[in-house]
């Protein structure tokens, strides 16, 4: 099987305060779900090659607490964490998700993620719906995909690019 | 953070239900107002109000055509919004990428234990 095959996330916005991600593995979903919930596994993807895992800690269990903290490549560190709301093993989970780079959320004010894995042939599609409390969190969060300098970098390569054609 | 600025400002305008659809519609060619009042099914105020919102950013150009106001939308304006998700695609793109080695090898590891049962 192919380790190198890059498939791309897709991203919406399916409404003002919604963020959709979809990703097809080639993998069933028990193993998806098993490399969402288990903590030496999550702890070998999350950082999405941007720095080193330093904290990944599960209590896979409704009203248990997840907490993920990396330190990027750029030295700043960066930490979520949340509750288990709903667990439907390889199926459904459901929880909340708070920045800890961001004054703690009034509670009802969480970002509520809720993935879905579903199994089609031996492949399973990951939905990911981030559903913020606001327009202005919602933007926030996808923002975030702008920290990373050389993404910025790449963006402007990629204006740069389109403003020579 | 002129930048950050500019997309935000283009970001919120656009965000909003009704202007999006305006921008649908209009991604189809250039419209008369009218057209986008009898589309949407809105006043014609309500219409010429985000139709000024959407122009205020840039993201619609408007020109007369006889007694027409004709709009059209104006794509390079749409860009920093468009850049502004790509660059959070990249992070979940670049973090499932990783997720792929880790269930190559957990696929691996169950066969491997299928094969020892």
């Amino acid at each position: 099987m192919s380790t190198t095959s890059s498939h791309s996330a897709t991203v919406t916005l399916p409404s003002d305060e919604e963020i959709l991600i979809t990703r097809e593995f080639d993998a069933p979903k028990h193993l998806v779900y098993r490399a969402y919930t288990e903590p030496e596994l999550v702890r070998q993807w999350w950082h999405a090659r941007r720095g080193t895992m330093t904290v990944v800690e599960i209590d896979l269990r409704v009203g248990g607490d997840w907490r993920y903290a990396m330190v990027a490549d750029g030295g700043q560190e960066v930490a979520f964490h949340g509750t288990y709301r709903e667990i439907v093993p390889d199926e459904r989970l459901v929880t909340t998700e708070i920045f800890e780079g961001a004054p703690a959320p009034e509670p009802g004010q969480e970002v509520i993620d809720t993935a879905t894995f579903a199994e089609v042939d031996g492949r399973t599609r990951l939905t990911l719906l981030v559903a913020c409390p606001s327009r202005e969190v919602r933007d926030m969060i996808v923002a975030s995909g702008m920290e990373d300098g050389l993404q910025d970098a790449l963006d402007l390569l990629d204006e740069l690019t389109v403003t020579l054609r | 953070m002129a930048r950050a600025a500019t997309t935000a400002d283009a970001f919120n305008a656009v965000a909003e239900p009704r202007r999006r659809q305006i921008l649908d519609l209009l991604a189809g060619g250039e419209r008369p107002v009218n057209d986008l009042v009898r589309l949407l099914g809105l006043a014609q105020p309500q219409v010429s109000k985000h139709l000024r919102v959407l122009r205020e950013v840039g993201a619609v150009d408007v020109r007369e055509e006889g007694r027409q106001r004709l709009y059209s939308l104006n794509g390079p304006a749409l860009k920093p919004i468009h850049d502004w998700v790509k660059a959070y695609e990249r992070l979940w793109t670049e973090r499932f990428d990783a997720l792929d080695l880790v269930l190559d090898e957990l696929g691996r590891k169950e066969e491997d234990d299928e094969h020892h049962e």
